[in-house]
């Protein structure tokens, strides 16, 4: 079996078998940047870290690939065959503009998977992105959270649109699971329920 | 006030099990430092020098007295006996242990009480007018709003993982009590030419290490749109606010750096695919809201009490405490109370677990059982009758909550500083104790009348140190810890930020410059111009020269 085949993930509120693989950028020399004396943790928004070149010689793999946003949009003609065949999804880091990825594509549901890549969980701008595809771009496919997934914040991850998990490996998917049903009734709409409370029910 | 439904009550005892949990998993080590930090903060449990420290939220600042009883319960069972109420209208144990947390949190849900959102960097507590719904210049309500502000930034989860702390404050009245341009959003409700609800949005406001007051980036906001429009603003802000550097990542540097004019029309670039969602407020839900907040069982009162007028002119320490401590009231007969936390003996917005039954005790007899902590530190009895000030004063004398200080120089606003805070540069309490012994002379206090005096730690300006009409700020100098005095600093609507008056000073320096400052000010003012007048007026030449000429003097002569 192939190890794509035994990677399980937490799709639609149950752990299944996944078989796409992530492709990765291939890591950059970066020196660690200070601000304020303090290791800079989070890229900026609109940040690059790799040069067209780079990007432009990387091989996709065969298969059914999440391709990195930056990859996808300078390669985009030549994988068109393989979007058509359903075998292509997108990958976004949350310092991505989701707009990039908007702007680069015909239509947004022609990839049955978008995965946000949270380099570091404590990093909220993939929430926007995810409510941005969600609720202005219309985006039906599977939307998954990758990278730094954890339990604590699987609850809100739902609740922005996301229907798919990769917990970090080192963690347990089965406890993970459980974080999906922290709260019964939360106060506000959002993606999964754009009603709140008081439009839910009755209240008083 | 507000009082909860089902639904506010199993989210808070879900809260409770979750955050069990999760204390459970990172004692047991299966959850990291870094992975329980912003968890732990956003139940507002922060690691202390001593202890961790628990912020527990007073949603815009109201508390009932079972309310209150729980607050002493807490600090009797789990600390040492006394809380800390904070400029945010919170309070905070210092002492509690990480094992006891889910405990204190579970009996804190047992009277609609949590510590939800008091810390980390996601939407803070929304903080008000403590004088909401009683003050006689007010135009709207701001507490219905508050509430179903506060309802939707619960666990909002888009906006549980911002580039730093979010704060609103919501004001309805001609004076701004509230500090709405020292938040990162503030709310300013008006009625509008055809009789509407509507609200001025400042946005960007904010002090710290880079106090800057907030611009208005919208001249007019119907009611039923604040949900989607503070929606538009967050989002501008989680995507763009800067991340790489903790004290640069408030929304005000981002609307600094995009300028106002382009960061407004980013939000209303937004907001045009937000407006009239689902979480536009009906009428429905403002109304079910506001019904909490209607007017208590006010008796029919005349405008005068003849026991009042003889207490007051028979009893000179009754009507010093009454021209200090009690304030205005929309209805006749009544008038609102401030039971001051600022006595000598005891740090500032400090309140023992005694003290803190005698007031639920206080309410009930007095004032509809109701009571609000203001962010000067205070306590607040909102509905009292005038024939019963002079009881009222009596007993709060004994619980010594009756000093006739508020509004003057010793009714010090201080953050708890280097004695608790782990991020002080130095410490503020005793700085404030050591003005406050300086200045008890209570004939004296009053003749300098007016003074708002603020302390802060450190940068973080958690004791509002740019606004106070005088500004202390605890700095780091090679390891010790010095203080930078700042003055002309002001809060409500004509607010400004204080200028430094030159080189800091050792900690047993500031009491003297204290008093060299209002010197000055004593000998300079015009008749009835209070001291932040005086300073606007002559600039913060006079009082330097002041301050530093006799410091230099003193050097010159080798003492
Ligand atoms: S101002 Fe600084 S020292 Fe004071 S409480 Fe805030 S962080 Fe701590």
């Amino acid at each position: 079996m192939s190890e794509a085949s035994t990677h399980r993930i937490i799709a639609d509120g149950a752990i299944v078998a996944d078989g796409w693989t992530l492709m990765a950028l291939p890591q950059v020399e970066e020196a660690v940047r200070k601000q304020a004396g303090k290791v800079v943790l989070f890229r900026l928004t609109g940040e690059q870290t790799h040069t067209p070149e780079q990007l432009a010689a990387l091989q996709v793999p065969a298969g059914r690939v999440l391709v990195p946003l930056a990859v996808w949009r300078l390669q985009k003609d030549a994988l068109a065959a393989r979007v058509a065949a359903g075998e292509i999804g997108i990958c976004v880091d949350t310092h991505e503009m989701v707009e990039d990825l908007v702007e680069s594509c015909a239509d947004i549901n022609a990839f049955p998977v978008i995965a946000v890549r949270f380099e570091r969980f404590a990093d909220g701008r993939g929430y926007s992105i995810a409510t941005l595809l969600r609720t202005r771009y219309g985006f039906r496919g599977q939307l998954r959270a990758v990278g730094d997934v954890l339990r604590d914040q699987l609850f809100l991850m739902k609740r922005c649109g996301f229907n798919a998990f990769d917990v970090r490996a080192d963690r347990d998917i089965e406890v993970a699971l459980a974080g999906l049903r922290d709260f019964t009734e939360p106060y506000q709409g959002a993606v999964d329920e754009p009603q709140p409370v008081w439009r839910r029910h009755a209240r008083g | 006030m507000y009082r909860y439904d089902s639904y506010d009550q199993r989210l808070v005892d879900e809260r409770v099990a979750q955050f069990r949990d999760q204390t459970q998993r990172y004692l047991a080590g299966e959850l990291s430092e870094d992975e329980f930090r912003p968890l732990r903060l956003q139940n507002g449990l922060y690691i202390q020098r001593h202890a961790p420290m628990l912020r527990v939220a007073i949603p815009y600042g109201h508390l009932s007295a079972p309310q209150m009883r729980m607050l002493a319960h807490v600090a009797r069972k789990y600390d040492r006996g006394y809380g800390h109420f904070s400029t945010r209208q919170n309070i905070q144990y210092n002492w509690p242990t990480l094992e006891s947390i889910p405990d204190i949190l579970a009996d804190l849900a047992t009277v609609e009480m949590h510590a939800i959102q008091t810390s980390g960097n996601c939407i803070r507590n929304i903080t008000t007018d403590q004088f909401a719904g009683v003050a006689p210049d007010e135009v709207i309500d701001p507490r219905p709003l508050a509430e179903i502000i506060r309802q939707w930034s619960t666990f909002h989860p888009e906006f549980a993982l911002l580039p730093r702390k979010f704060k609103i404050a919501v004001s309805g009245s001609l004076q701004d009590r509230a500090v709405v341009q020292m938040h990162d959003i503030g709310l300013e409700f008006f009625r509008d030419d055809a009789g509407r609800i509507a609200a001025r949005v400042w946005a960007g406001g904010g002090l710290g290490r880079t106090p800057i007051l907030g611009t208005m980036i919208r001249e007019h906001l119907e009611w039923q749109h604040l949900l989607t429009y503070c929606e538009a603003i967050l989002r501008v802000y989680n995507r763009h606010g800067r991340r790489d550097n903790a004290y640069k990542a408030r929304i005000k540097i981002l609307l600094k750096a995009l300028g106002a004019e382009e960061f407004s029309r980013q939000v209303e670039a937004e907001w045009v695919h937000l407006k009239d969602n689902p979480n536009t407020i009906t009428q429905a839900e403002f109304d079910r809201v506001a019904a909490f907040f209607e007017p208590p069982a006010y008796r029919t009162l005349p405008a005068h009490d003849a026991g009042f007028d003889t207490a007051l002119a028979s009893d000179p320490g009754f009507a010093a405490w009454v021209r200090r401590c009690v304030h205005g009231h929309r209805q006749p007969g009544y008038r609102a109370v401030t039971l001051s936390l600022k006595s000598n003996d005891i740090a500032p917005g400090d309140a023992t677990d005694a003290q803190m039954d005698a007031v639920a005790e206080l309410s009930e007899r007095y004032s509809f059982g109701e009571i609000r902590v203001s962010h000067e530190q205070n306590l607040i009895l909102a509905d009292v009758e005038l024939g019963q000030l002079h009881a009222l004063w009596q007993a709060a004398r004994e619980h010594g909550l009756a000093t006739p200080n508020i509004g003057l120089l010793t009714d010090i606003i201080c953050c708890p500083g280097g004695d608790f805070c782990s991020l002080a540069n130095a410490k503020s309490i005793p700085i404030a104790q050591a003005i406050q012994q300086t200045f008890d002379d209570l004939d004296y206090l009053h003749d300098i009348g007016e003074l708002e005096l603020n302390i802060s730690g450190c940068m973080n300006a958690c004791g509002h140190h740019h606004v106070g009409h005088i500004g202390i700020l605890g700095v780091d100098k090679d390891g010790s810890e010095w203080y930078q005095i700042t003055i002309g600093g002001k809060q409500g609507s004509d607010a400004s930020l204080g200028t430094v008056i030159g080189p800091s000073f050792a900690a047993d320096e500031v009491p003297g410059v204290i008093t060299r400052l209002i010197e000055v000010y004593v000998r300079d003012r015009h008749a009835d111009e209070r001291f932040i007048d005086t300073v606007r007026r002559l600039g913060v030449a006079p009082f330097k020269e002041h301050v530093y000429g006799k410091r230099a003097d003193k050097e010159a002569a080798g003492v």
